[in-house]
This record gives structure tokens, sequence and C-alpha cells, in this order.
């Protein structure tokens, strides 16, 4: 019992990852229609960031915790300024290959810079340790990023669904043109938008930066997973993304728990659960069936 | 459709329309022609290239067409065409490995497996359509991507399949420039079948369905089978040129299942132009000789350079090479008429 308790804790824990992520991806999608290939990129930059700030400059987590996603956010509105704002009113596919150029030119300056070797980075002393929690013992740091995690998501949902600057965000995530219509300016929400959607991709790099490896390549094969995880969730889903992602990362961790002696299936069971999505639900758990183009 | 062309608006569209009717609608001689010039080029390459630079654009050229075939003429976009050139090199390897058969048999093997894995995979993914379809077909190559890297008994990990033999009927190979003619055939072959397929009632048919998919399911069209059809195709000719690569570096690495190769095999079609399959053989070329003039002069962040030409290309030259060409010809016969 106190295996799956752990477990169970563990798949919750990645799946905040998945869930920042994929909410980043959905908000920014809503609102502009890109599906932005280079979150894992800026994921791996708010990581290496809070590594650079530390080992270089001296500055403590808790500051890069507020410093990383702030400033990736504000470079998110000033590349949406400069490219991706040119592309808004074509195909997705061009925004989805621009930032895929965009990933290979982040992560190769990384790798320029710092090679390609992991870098240690050190848990803050006030999260070391552990937390008992009765009969179990958690990794306090761990116990901080669920409910951090948790925290945003909710104060996101708050934001979105009981103030103005929410509801001209969902209106235009679901019909912008309706809510132009309704003489609400969507333009100017986009820009700010795609910095908070890069905010978050930074902040979870940040709070990944003490828990796994950070090296330039670690933001690369995560997003495919989240890509993945939007797909079963739906990415018009602002709630289905991080349902989804939660619900992944539990389902990654007890396939890693319960079918350890398939190292394959607990890698690769999260497209598995999306073959599966696929048959039963093409739009995704949460998803509406998109308009026929 | 005819004056369409020239808007930039329309261009810029995932799936113009501009090369495939400026090229269609040239004059006969002007096709010849091209096509001489284009044969003329193929059979002098290795004469002024590193013949295993020469290999590599053979092989990457079937690899855009393929993308092409499904990007250009369908309106898919698989991100994740990695899965068959990759699985096919894997395939040909092992078969020319362990059963020793003449390469071209190997490949053969290998394409067909790619098919074969393109049958599920396409039957998922054509459930959806634009961006997701693209987000399916990455996240189902990166599952084969995995399952090559965990089935060590067979991939060889990420030591990668050593020593593929180039085995035909005891002839002597193992010289580049005596591989690349022993190879050009078969890629001839596989962009022939390519074009035969865009310019048969059926390649019209998924014309139709990219432009239009509500009205071709109206007319009749069952739309998912075409799409699903066109998926196997292009997973299998993707596989000839995956096979080919095995063979032509007699080693695979996990580098083949990569997703960063499925994306570079649609840059190279960005970059030559998409809906025409001139361009996909053109941007492999460059690509291909862009990426080994780089690691050659000892550049180490190759993905810099390819990524920003990337950026460059989707920002201010969406037509591509092909596309920029055909459509600026096409404007200069409009006018002289």
């Amino acid at each position: 019992m106190s295996g799956f308790a752990q477990n169970t804790f563990n798949g919750l824990v990645s799946g905040a990852f998945y869930a920042l992520l994929a909410l980043g991806l959905a908000v920014i999608f809503g609102m502009l229609r890109v599906v932005n290939f280079a979150h894992g990129a800026f994921y791996m930059l708010g990581a290496f960031g809070a590594y650079v700030l530390l080992s270089e400059a001296g500055v403590p987590f808790w500051a890069a915790l507020v410093i990383m996603p702030v400033g990736l956010g504000l470079l998110g509105m000033a590349l949406e300024r400069a490219v991706i704002h040119r592309l808004t009113k074509l195909d997705p596919l061009y925004n989805f290959l621009l930032t895929f150029g965009l990933t290979l030119i982040l992560q190769d300056l990384v790798k320029l810079r710092y090679g390609v070797q992991s870098s240690p980075y050190e848990t803050p002393s006030l999260l070391s340790g552990s937390v008992n929690f009765g009969l179990f013992d958690f990794p306090t740091y761990r116990v901080f990023i669920l409910g951090f995690a948790v925290l945003l998501c909710v104060a996101v949902w708050w934001v979105l669904t009981r103030t103005r600057i929410g509801m001209v965000v969902r209106a235009s995530t679901e019909r912008p043109d309706l809510t132009r219509a309704f003489g609400i300016d969507v333009g100017r929400w986009v820009t700010p938008v795609f910095g908070f959607g890069i905010g978050l991709a930074g902040l979870a790099g940040v709070l990944a930066a003490p828990m796994r490896a950070v090296n330039p390549l670690m933001g690369a094969d995560l997003i495919i997973v989240v890509f993945a995880v939007v797909v079963i969730g739906g990415l018009g889903s602002i709630f289905g993304s991080v349902a989804a992602g939660f619900g992944i990362g539990l389902v990654q961790a007890w396939g890693e728990a319960y079918l350890s002696n398939f190292p394959l299936v607990s890698q690769t069971i999260v497209f598995v659960v999306m073959a599966g999505v696929l048959l039963w639900r093409p739009a995704g758990l949460f998803g509406r069936e998109e308009a026929p183009a | 459709m005819t004056n369409t062309v020239d808007t930039p608006t329309d261009a810029s569209r995932s799936t113009p329309p501009s090369g495939l009717i400026a090229v269609a609608r040239a004059p006969g001689w002007v096709r010849y022609a091209l096509l001489a010039v284009g044969l003329a080029v193929a059979a002098w390459l290795p004469n002024g290239l590193y013949p295993a630079v020469a290999v590599d654009i053979l092989c990457w050229a079937l690899f855009a067409v393929a993308v092409d075939l499904l990007l250009g003429f369908t309106g898919l976009m698989s991100f994740g065409h990695a899965a068959f050139w990759g699985t096919s090199a894997y395939v040909t390897g092992l078969v020319a490995i362990h059963a020793g058969l003449p390469f071209p048999l190997a490949v053969l093997a290998g394409a067909l497996a790619a098919a074969v894995l393109a049958v599920p995979i396409g039957y998922l993914a054509v459930k959806r359509t634009g961006i997701y379809f693209a987000m399916v077909t990455l996240a189902f190559a990166q599952m084969v991507y995995y399952v090559a890297n965990e089935w060590r008994s067979v991939t060889q990990g990420e030591n990668g399949l050593q020593g593929v033999p180039r085995e035909l009927f005891g002839l002597d190979l193992t010289d580049d420039y005596f591989f690349y003619y022993a190879i050009l055939p078969i890629v001839l072959l596989g962009l022939a079948a390519a074009w035969r397929i865009v310019h048969s009632p059926f390649g019209r048919v998924l014309v139709g369905i990219r432009d239009n998919p509500a009205r071709a399911r109206a007319l009749g069209y069952p739309v998912h089978r075409y799409k699903l059809t066109a998926f196997v195709l292009s997973g299998f000719i993707a596989g000839l040129g995956g096979g080919l690569f095995a063979v032509g570096h007699r080693f695979v690495s996990l580098d083949v299942l990569h997703w960063t190769t499925s994306g570079k095999a649609v840059i190279v079609v960005v970059l030559g132009g998409i809906g025409t399959l001139w361009g996909g053989v053109l941007g492999a070329a460059l690509v291909v000789r862009l990426e080994d003039w780089l690691s050659f002069s000892g550049f180490e962040a190759i993905g810099l350079v390819t990524g920003g030409i990337f950026v460059l290309v989707v920002v201010l030259f969406r037509r591509g090479i092909w596309g920029s060409v055909a459509a600026l010809a096409h404007r200069l016969a409009a006018r002289r008429r």
C-alpha cells in the first residue's frame, strides 16, 4: 500500500510538469492558434537559466523562480511581436514549423555555450529533507512542486473563469470571430497571453532544475509527451490539458511501477493511451470536434 | 484556381497549389527539357560532389518526395515520418546483416515493413487533421523511437547496427562512387512512382481532398481511406529512402528515428517548395550539402544554421525555391499571353 501511495505521489508530481506545460500550450493555442513547438525549449531555458543564475551570479532558487518566468515571458512577447505575429493569419502549420526552427536554434545556442553534459542544481535548503504524512515520507521538494502546481492551476482557472481578462481569453479561445464582433479587441490580448504561456513553461523549467538533469535536450523529449497529453485531453480545452497532464503522469508512474518487467511499456504507455483515445474520441477526452475546414 | 497563383495570401497557405499548377501547365518541351536537365545532373552528381554526399542526397530526395506526397498533395503534414525512414533503415540493416540478401531486396523488405507500420499509424492519424495530425504522427514516431531504443537485443540500442553489408551478387560496391550508380535506378523508380501517383486519378482525388475535404466527402469519396492509402504509399517511399540510407552508411543509428529527422524532412520540403515534387529533390540536395559542408568545416551547432534557415524560409519564403521559380515562370508566361 505504501508503495502504491509512493507511486501515485510521484505520478502526480511528474503530472504537474505535464499539466503546467500543457496549460501553457493550451492558452497559447486558444489565443493564437499556434501550437508552440518551442515550449519544451523554453522549459529547458527556464531550468538552464536557474542553473546559470545560481552558478554564475549566486542568485538563489527563490529569486530564479520569479526572474526566469518573467524574463522568458518577456522574451516570448518579443518573439511573438517579431516573428510569430506575422504568421498568425496563415495555416497553423507554418507556426508549428517556425517554432520547430526556433527550438533547434535555442537548443544549439545553449549547447554551444554549455555543452551537452547535465549540470547539477541543488535543492534549496528550505525544501530539502522530507515530509512525513502518517505512514509515508515524501521528499519536501516534490510536495512543494505538487502544491505549487496545483495552486497555479487553480489560480489560472480562477482568473479564466472569474475575471474579465479570463472572460476575454476564454471567449477568444472558443470563438475569436464572435468575440471580435462584440467589440472586444482580441489582438490586444494575444501578446500577453503568449508571454504568459511561455512564462509558465519557464516556471516549470525552474521547478524541474533541482529534480531533473539540467541539459540542453531536457525539453525536447518532454514536449513530445506533452503533445500526446494535449491530444488526449483535447488541445482546445484548457481543463482537458491539465486533467490529462495529471492523468498521464499517474498512468506513467503506475506503468513504471507495476509493469517494470516491460520497460518498453512504461516508456510508450502515453502513446498507447493516445491511440486508444483517438479510436474512442478522436477530438480528445475533453475536446470538441473541430469545425470542418 | 488559375489566377490565385500570384496572390501572396494563397501561396502562404499550407497547401499552395502554385507549383503543381504551374509545372503542369508548362509546355511539354519545357517539362521534357527540365527532366533531361534533372537526369543529367543526377548522372553527373558523384563527379562533382563527394560520392557519399551524393548518395545521401538521393536517399533524402526520396524522403522529401514521400513527405511532400502528403504535405503538398493531400494537405497532411506528417511530423513523424522518421518512423518509416528509420524502421526501414533498421529492417533493411537487419535483413542485410542476418540474411545476406542482395541490397535491393533488403531495401524492399525495409520499405515494405515501413508501409506495414504506416497502416495502423495512418489509420489512427487520419482521424485528425491539420496541426493535430502533425502532433499525432510525431507522438507515434516517438513511440517507435522508444521501441528501437529499448529493444536492444535486436537494435543494439544506442550502439546502432554496425556493418550493414552492401551485397549485390558479388559486385564490389564498397566505393561510394559505384554505389551511387547502383542505387540511382531504384531512386528514379521511386521518384517516378511518386510522380505517377500525383498525376493519376487517385492523385487528383487527393488534391481534391486537400482543397476541400467536405466537397470530396459530399461527392462520395471515402476521404479517410484515400488519406490512409496516401499515407501508406508515402511510408513506403520514405522507407525506400531509409533503407538505401542504411546500406549507404553501412550503419544504422537511433538518429534515423529521432523527431529531428522528421522535422528535417519537412524543412527540406518547405525549402524546396510544398506541392512540387522537384522542389523536394532540390531541397534535399541543398540541405544535405549544407550539413555536410558545416560538419566538414568543424562547425558544431548545425541545428543553429538549419533552424535559422528554416525560420527565414517560413517567415519570408514560404513558396520555397521551386515554388517561387514556378510562380515566376507562370507569371511571365501569363504576361506574354
